[in-house]
């Protein structure tokens, strides 16, 4: 299998037909780990919020490595110029173990139970039991080699970058910084939900799919589906194809900001012929859907010098593992964790401002009901990403998708009817996996 | 034990038993009707009520929001079918005051999809307020704190 292949194996033009070798192939998925994950891209850890005070750490994961996002003490000198949040894998330097079990906590020194090698919050190795030996009378037993540094042998330090809350690290020296890495076209979209705000912390909601990764890019990348899949987003026009909206990206592709604005749903000319669509559908319970607008919806318009504009949603996909959703009053970020080729978890961090009334934050949290594992909207996703790798899977090597709405190219629109950010990313997915 | 006390046990256990058999044989109009008319619903991970973060991954808070689920089961929320089965255990009785007892089981949901062999799907407790009414005790909150870490995908049912 690591025989050198066939100049390309992607052997249709472009990238609007998706091989679903991308999706199964177990080889390749571990290249995927080590020139994507492990490689030169920023990948979401956590949110500042979750370790507010010195000391707190919680799990995570970049690709399949656990790593620790901590908050590291700082001397005063240096509170102008770090942030304190520090990344660190989580696995002993000395036997491989993965020693930090608890997700969450506070810690002054992380120790591995195996034989005590401890380390600073920023990673540093500390000590190690025995290390100059022990005596035994004259003679000195055992110790560390002549030559064993402390310095040389601490864990895996990441690179870290903090953008307005949200924590992003790298194992790659090579990965270029954190903003030019997202690049001017999304940054804009980021600054509208974070920039200025202290975060609130509401929950977390898991899932385990049984799918490829890069389904769930997709998902968040694709237009054409809520107002056809989602009963609720056709039917009370929170998206569907008829909506003022944009499609925008990176210059590479590979990040994307799906914007949108809400109508007032009902039956139109993209209602007819979709089942999904209920005409006579209004709710009991009408709290469910109490959308009040918020004054940060409203920003400039970044394409339009002059003009201001007001979204209700923008669905923001990060490169290789992130999503963050704004839809309406219903704030999260999304964190894809591969767990091989055909599964992933994905795990839903909910958060609302300090500033929100408790009113905002109960609004926030009813209109979770929508999203999330068991939402009235998001459970459909997980459901037809299982079914779409199955499909996959019972197929083989010479199957592809086809992703051509709006045609084959990978521009920009102004409006949803285009399937052109998945050809965006697969066409930045070719470039770096070399198929 | 007094008398009073296994009564009220064994009500609540035919309770428990009777809400069971309506989400097992999908009968879910029948579930919200369980509630009054002003009650919470909620399935919430065991890590947010633990730390006491308030996200659940159901919220629901009158008997008109549970229609609306019931109307998202049945009409709207695509998924693959599946058969749940649940598993409670008896009641235990925290507190019975006047027309209200508070009480808590523990409950192990399992889901059979066609074709697939059986799979423990949801873990947890329910924690319950209950008022006596004039049709028997109704539940005026149920929240379900399920340990499992994960959901196997999705969970479409009331648990």
């Amino acid at each position: 299998m690591n025989a050198p292949q066939a100049l390309s194996r992607w052997s249709q033009p472009g990238s609007s037909r998706v091989p679903f070798w991308a999706y199964t192939d177990a080889q390749l998925y571990q290249q995927e780990l080590q020139k994507i994950f492990y490689g030169a891209h920023w990948s979401y850890v956590g949110l500042e919020v979750e370790i507010p005070n010195t000391g707190d750490f919680k799990l995570s994961f970049i690709g399949e490595r656990q790593v620790i996002m901590v908050r590291d003490r700082i001397a005063p000198k240096d509170r102008a110029t770090d942030h304190g949040i520090r990344v660190v894998e989580n696995r002993c330097a000395h036997r491989g173990v993965r020693f930090c079990q608890q997700p969450h906590g506070n810690a002054r020194s992380f120790v591995c139970p195996y034989h005590q090698w401890t380390y600073k919050l920023n990673g540093d190795l500390a000590g190690l039991p025995f290390k100059d030996g022990v005596k035994d009378g004259e003679c000195t037993n055992g110790g560390m080699p002549e030559g064993f540094n402390l310095q040389d042998n601490g864990l895996t330090k990441l690179r870290v970058a903090v953008l307005h809350g949200l924590v992003f690290a790298t194992f790659s020296d090579d990965a270029e910084p954190l903003e030019d890495y997202l690049g001017p076209n999304v940054m804009p979209w980021i600054n509208r939900i974070f920039k200025g705000r202290q975060l609130t912390l509401l929950g977390y909601n898991r899932q385990r799919i049984p799918g490829n990764w890069k389904l769930m890019m997709e998902n968040i990348k694709d237009p054409y589906h809520p107002g056809l899949l989602h009963t609720w987003f056709v039917t009370f026009g929170l998206w569907r194809a008829d909506q003022k909206s944009r499609m925008v990206m990176d210059e590479k592709g590979r990040h994307a900001v799906m914007i949108s604005r809400r109508n007032e749903g009902g039956q139109a000319a993209v209602t007819e012929g979709v089942t999904s669509f209920k005409a006579n559908m209004t709710l009991n319970d009408s709290r469910l859907l109490d959308v009040v607008p918020e004054p940060w919806w409203k920003v400039p318009d970044p394409s339009n010098p002059g003009a201001d504009i007001m979204p209700t949603v923008t669905m923001i996909t990060l490169f290789p593992s992130l999503i963050i959703q704004q839809q309406v009053n219903s704030l999260s970020t999304r964190h894809i964790v591969p767990r091989g080729e055909g599964e992933f978890d994905f795990v839903w961090t909910h958060f609302g401002f300090a500033d929100d009334t408790p009113e905002m934050t109960q609004r926030r949290l009813r209109q979770s009901n929508l999203f999330g594992p068991a939402g009235f909207v998001s459970a459909d996703d997980g459901e037809v990403i299982e079914f779409s790798q199955d499909g996959f899977r019972q197929w083989g090597e010479d199957g592809s998708t086809l992703c051509e709405l709006g045609g084959t190219g990978t521009e920009m629109t102004e409006h949803m009817v285009t399937e052109t950010l998945i050809r965006s990313m697969y066409a930045y997915w070719k470039k770096v996996m070399a198929v | 034990m007094s008398p009073e006390n296994m009564q009220l046990q064994f009500e609540i256990d035919q309770l428990n038993a009777a809400y069971a058999a309506a989400l097992d044989e999908k009968r879910f109009d029948a579930w919200p009707e369980f509630f009054l008319d002003d009650a919470h619903y909620m399935v919430q991970a065991r890590e947010n009520f633990d730390r006491g973060l308030p996200l659940a991954l159901m919220a629901l808070e009158s008997k008109g929001m549970m229609k609306d689920r019931v109307y998202g089961i049945t009409q709207t929320i695509y998924h693959g079918p599946y058969y749940t089965r649940h598993v409670i255990s008896p009641a235990m009785v925290l507190s019975s005051e006047g027309d209200t007892v508070n009480a808590q089981a523990n409950y192990a949901v399992f889901r059979t999809r066609p074709g697939g062999v059986s799979e423990v799907y949801n873990v947890g407790r329910y924690v319950d307020t209950l008022k006596r009414t004039g049709g028997g005790l109704k539940f005026s909150r149920r929240l379900c704190v399920y340990d499992s870490e994960m959901v196997l995908n999705s969970l479409i049912y009331p648990v």
